[in-house]
């Protein structure tokens, strides 16, 4: 269902910035996350892991930590369900594998036990017969003929004949005849790049509470971006039906896409149903970068041809990406991303997806995305620096608008990238000066954004206040933006309305929070849910009046005659109606089901200036601004936290965060020491300046946000660094020994 | 696992004489708690010393400065004399860990837990301190120099504890400075770093000098060659580039997660010259 704009609309509270409902808690520590909740006769378990890169397990024997005074279950891959389907299988496996352990790290027992230390040796006592494997962690080794096969048989029919066993898909995009166009070029530029995995970082490690009781019904709480999700994997997991399984999600101390995935909840789970007890399980920091998505490993070859003029006439990308041990999709986000933001003649993109071993890829903001635009406004920089051009006024020059066949199929409507692009142009950022061994970059990001399954219920409580119960876990102050946007449809203040993320017992099916797809496609449900409600308020008033309903409209938050052959009574209020609903028909509520659809794109484009050390390699960041289009900014200070945000993330990826792996296949950086995320003293004051162009398919024209600031950060760091150090950069993260070792090889 | 409070050193010594398994001193704990959360040791005893009188003073001795081996790196950045006096030193040990780190971590423990990249020792080699190690055999001083034997291991002997840091009395147009290189700007271990101690005469000739480096080998270097480099000098451009060399070619480093060999053996060389630099330009020397 796609919903018409409102053009004319005036807002009184959209666009306000009251604060956000749960901060008071957060900042107090009241608030209750993940490993906050407990229950009577609580357990604690422990997940096994695997030291090995790639191993078969040959036998797991667990009669010792069984015999352990205070361990009270201990189970297998052989205690989750065998799934049939290739989704949810492999997240069964990643869960507990059963025959191969496919990365250091893969789950392959867990205990639960009264305490800690119980539950550590229980661990101890584990004995697994593993017989190890070659392993392979580098994508492009991945591909070549004799590398170790991560997974057989798990190649789709898109991937030629020929091709390693680790190549699961294949995918391609594009239109033109691309010889022509490079034929067309005055100068041509190829380029190589690659970017390491990188982890979400947030702060709050995985955790959950499994409660299954002797008739096989259960409660979970955890921390998660999408708990009917979790719902629904777990069921299968647990062979349970849906209904017996309630999950509550906590709390979330950041996702950024890495808690759409399931972990330790069937897990938990599991042991909870053998120990008869509730069992808690919460990840180590250890757990959490060495079995928890990082981003797909890159490697990319990307080629454009450009005239004189600036006027691209080709463009073609071709990526290899490693999405670790289990396949993924990603490489048709990268794929499809890649030159979105450019109204190309001739453009062809081509993707593999190829398995290595390490731990299963779980979605980071634009999946996919961020790597193949670095690489092509990578490109982009270095034609127009070779032609002499302005690297602004090439990118409007080719810029995709409305009305643009987009480089992955379909046609765009109302876009904001010219906008961003002459907002940056304008900003006196673009023209200030620059001293020695600085430099500046810029780059263009592109995000496709989500719609999806929703359900949102809405209360007009007696006392005149609102509650609405939406099912998508508040990562970004989406709880604030969805009581704003109630507020501001039914006329009345913000304070009276309360948005709270209820179970999935209480609402249909919610997709998770992912897709930038919250404050949009909630946002909907809950402006058509106050429809619903306002219908049913101007009907009780046209029944107290003696009129007819459609003799009735809502204007300011009260229902008033429509016009004057309707009749002359005093508008009745929503408080005033719900005062007396318990006697005029009973309470009111409104709600909604639907797919939202009509999520608009969304472009950024972000501007940096760098400072490189020519001795050291050590970047700093000078200063940093972000311009986006943000379509309707609901609550403009979540706006610029989500612009912010992804800058800092795409700043860490791009000059320090990596995961790196030891000859042995071995995760040599498990913990935030040398998995350096930028601290806040390694950050500028991110600037940020946001376009309102609206998305036609939204009724207040509101596009997701979430996602496309970390899109642009790569390149537009790589494009400073590289002006900075006279040298092109072509590999992520942009480390000091990288930086140096370029410059003493350059000499 | 045991918990002890002695409230001597010797019955410190006594205990972990006696002690049969694996034993921790605890001080600030910034190294000991982090490893037991992270498992990477269990040990049977933990022997808290800070509660041995004069574990946690810093006062004025011989001309020089007494420091407790429990003294947090933000009380010894209050000490005004002994930054005016050690400002290298000082440096070097409020750049261990976060704000929170420096309520609790001593000089003492970033010294015994023998990490090659520890960023108090540098500072505290070029300025030729001593520590007090008491034990079973009663009571030595010994050069901090000689305390680390290689990563994660020191040449204390069983029953030991360091109980305080001597830092000598200062002739006049002296200073020092520290510089470590990390990826960020702070909360990092040091990949490569940097201590160099100077006297300078009326006239800024450099007449004596001590340089150490960081994170370059299996434990701190003390380099002469780089003392040699620049003692005679006013710390020309020529002096100064010898210095580098001399550093870097002093460096045994190993190429890991943190670093190559190759980045390591340049930058602790460019440390050193900017660390010369500093501690020049502080103890009165104008270049």
């Amino acid at each position: 269902m796609m919903d018409t704009l409102e053009t004319k609309r005036k807002f009184r509270q959209v666009g306000t910035r009251p604060i956000r409902p749960d901060g008071i808690d957060k900042v107090k520590g009241r608030a209750l996350y993940g490993a906050d909740v407990t229950a009577p006769g609580m357990l604690v378990g422990r997940i096994l892991r695997s030291p090995h890169a790639h191993a078969e397990i040959v036998a797991i024997d667990t009669s010792a930590a069984e015999a352990l005074s205070g361990v009270k279950a201990v189970v297998t891959g052989r205690d989750l369900v065998a799934q049939k389907d290739d989704f949810f299988r492999d997240i069964q496996e990643n869960c507990l594998a059963t025959t191969k352990a496919l990365y250091d790290g893969h789950a392959v027992a867990a205990v639960a036990a009264v305490d800690a230390s119980t539950a550590r040796a229980a661990l101890k006592l584990i004995k697994v017969t593993y017989k190890q494997l070659p392993h392979v962690t580098d994508v492009d080794a991945a591909m070549t003929p004799g590398a170790p096969i991560v997974q057989g048989g798990r190649a789709l029919e898109t991937v030629p004949k020929g091709m390693s066993a680790n190549v699961t898909n294949q995918v391609e995009f594009g239109h033109g005849n691309l010889d022509a166009g490079f034929k067309q070029a005055d100068l041509v530029v190829s380029r190589s790049f690659t970017t390491a995995a990188a982890h979400q970082g947030y702060i709050e490690p995985h955790a959950c509470l499994a409660q299954m009781n002797a008739d096989g019904k259960a409660d979970l709480w955890c921390c998660t971006q999408g708990h009917y999700f979790v719902r629904t994997t777990c069921a299968l997991l647990l062979g349970m039906e849906a209904s017996q399984l309630r999950v509550t999600a906590s709390e979330i101390g950041g996702g950024f896409g890495g808690k759409t995935v399931v972990f330790i909840e069937p897990v938990a789970l599991a042991l909870s149903r053998k120990a008869g007890r509730p069992v808690k399980i919460v990840m180590t920091r250890d757990e959490v970068f060495k079995a928890t998505g990082p981003t797909v490993v890159t490697s990319m070859d990307v080629r454009i041809g450009m005239k004189k003029d600036g006027r691209i006439t080709a463009g073609e990308a071709i990526l290899r990406y490693s999405g670790g041990a289990f396949p993924t999709g990603t490489v048709e986000m990268g794929a499809s991303a890649a030159f979105a933001a450019y109204d190309l003649a001739a453009v062809h993109t081509l993707g593999w997806n190829v398995l290595t071993n390490r731990p299963k890829e779980a979605a980071y903001r634009a999946p996919g995305a961020p790597q193949a635009i670095y690489a092509v406004e990578s490109v982009i920089d270095e034609l127009c620096q070779k032609l002499n051009l302005d690297p602004l006024d090439t990118r409007l020059k080719n810029a995709a608008r409305k009305g643009t066949l987009s480089s992955y199929g379909p046609t765009f409507d109302d876009i904001g990238l010219v906008a961003t692009l002459e907002a940056a142009k304008k900003h006196p950022h673009y023209k200030a000066p620059l001293g020695k061994n600085q430099g500046r970059g810029l780059s263009a990001g592109f995000w496709f954004n989500f719609g999806g399954n929703t359900s949102v219920s809405m209360t007009i409580n007696t006392d005149g206040t609102v509650s609405v119960a939406e099912g998508n876990p508040d990562i970004g102050g989406s709880r604030a933006s969805i009581s704003l946007m109630a507020a501001e449809e039914l006329g009345i203040p913000y304070d009276k309305v309360r948005t709270i993320i209820a179970d999935t017992a209480s609402l249909g099916y919610n997709e998770n929070t992912d897709g930038s797809r919250v404050t949009f496609a909630v946002g909907m449900a809950t402006i058509h849910a106050a429809r619903a409600a306002i219908a049913k308020m101007c009907a009780r008033a046209a029944a107290i009046w003696g009129i007819d309903p459609e003799a009735v409209e809502w204007v300011d938050g009260a229902a008033v005659p429509a016009g004057p052959n309707a009749g002359k009574f005093p508008p009745m209020t929503l408080a005033e109606i719900a005062a007396v609903a318990n006697n005029t028909g009973g309470p009111i509520a409104g709600h909604e089901e639907f797919t939202a659809d009509g999520a608009g794109v969304s472009f950024g484009v972000h501007l940096c200036d760098v400072e490189v050390d020519p001795e050291t390699g050590y970047t700093t960041v000078l200063r940093y601004t972000v311009f986006q289009d943000a379509g309707k900014a609901v609550h403009p200070a979540y706006v610029e936290g989500q612009m912010q945000g992804g800058a800092v993330q795409g700043i860490g990826w791009a000059l320090n965060e990596e995961y790196i792996y030891g000859a042995d296949g071995r995760l040599q950086n498990a913990g935030f020491l040398d998995y350096r995320v930028p601290v806040a003293s390694d950050l500028p004051n991110i600037d940020t300046v946001i376009l309102e162009i609206p998305n036609p398919g939204h009724p207040y024209g509101v596009r997701g946000v979430g996602e496309t600031p970390i899109v642009p950060p790569l390149a537009a760091l790589s494009n400073a660094v590289s002006h900075a150090i006279g040298l092109r950069m072509s590999s992520l993260p942009m480390s000091p020994p990288r930086i140096l070792a370029a410059l003493s090889h350059k000499g | 696992m045991q918990y002890a409070k002695p409230t001597t050193a010797a019955e410190a010594a006594r205990l972990l004489s006696a002690a049969s398994g694996v034993t921790r001193v605890l001080a600030g704990g910034t190294d000991v708690l982090v490893q037991l959360k992270a498992g990477m040791v269990e040990p049977d005893l933990i022997v808290d010393i800070k509660h041995i009188p004069g574990i946690r003073t810093l006062q004025a001795e011989a001309g020089g400065f007494r420091i407790g081996a429990a003294v947090s790196g933000a009380e010894l950045g209050e000490h005004a004399a002994l930054c005016a006096a050690w400002p290298g030193v000082t440096e070097g040990a409020q750049l261990i860990g976060s704000k929170q780190v420096q309520g609790r971590c001593s000089m003492v423990g970033n010294l015994c837990n023998a990490s090659p990249a520890g960023d108090a020792v540098p500072g505290l080699v070029a300025a030729n301190a001593t520590v007090r190690v008491e034990g079973p055999n009663g009571t030595r001083d010994v050069a901090v120099h000689a305390i680390p034997a290689s990563p994660g291991k020191t040449t204390l002997q069983k029953g030991e504890i360091i109980t305080s840091i001597f830092l000598p009395a200062r002739a006049p147009r002296s200073s020092d400075a520290y510089l470590r290189f990390i990826p960020r700007s702070e909360m990092d271990i040091a990949v490569a770093s940097a201590g160099v101690n100077l006297t300078l005469d009326a006239a800024g000739t450099i007449t004596a000098a001590r340089v150490a480096l960081g994170a370059v080998a299996p434990t701190v270097l003390l380099v002469d060659a780089c003392a040699k480099a620049i003692i005679g000098t006013k710390l020309d451009a020529t002096a100064l580039a010898a210095l580098e060399k001399a550093a870097s070619a002093a460096c045994k480093p190993i190429d890991d997660k943190r670093g190559t060999i190759e980045f390591r053996t340049k930058v602790a060389g460019v440390l050193a010259r900017r660390a010369a630099v500093i501690a020049y330009g502080r103890a009165g020397g104008k270049l």
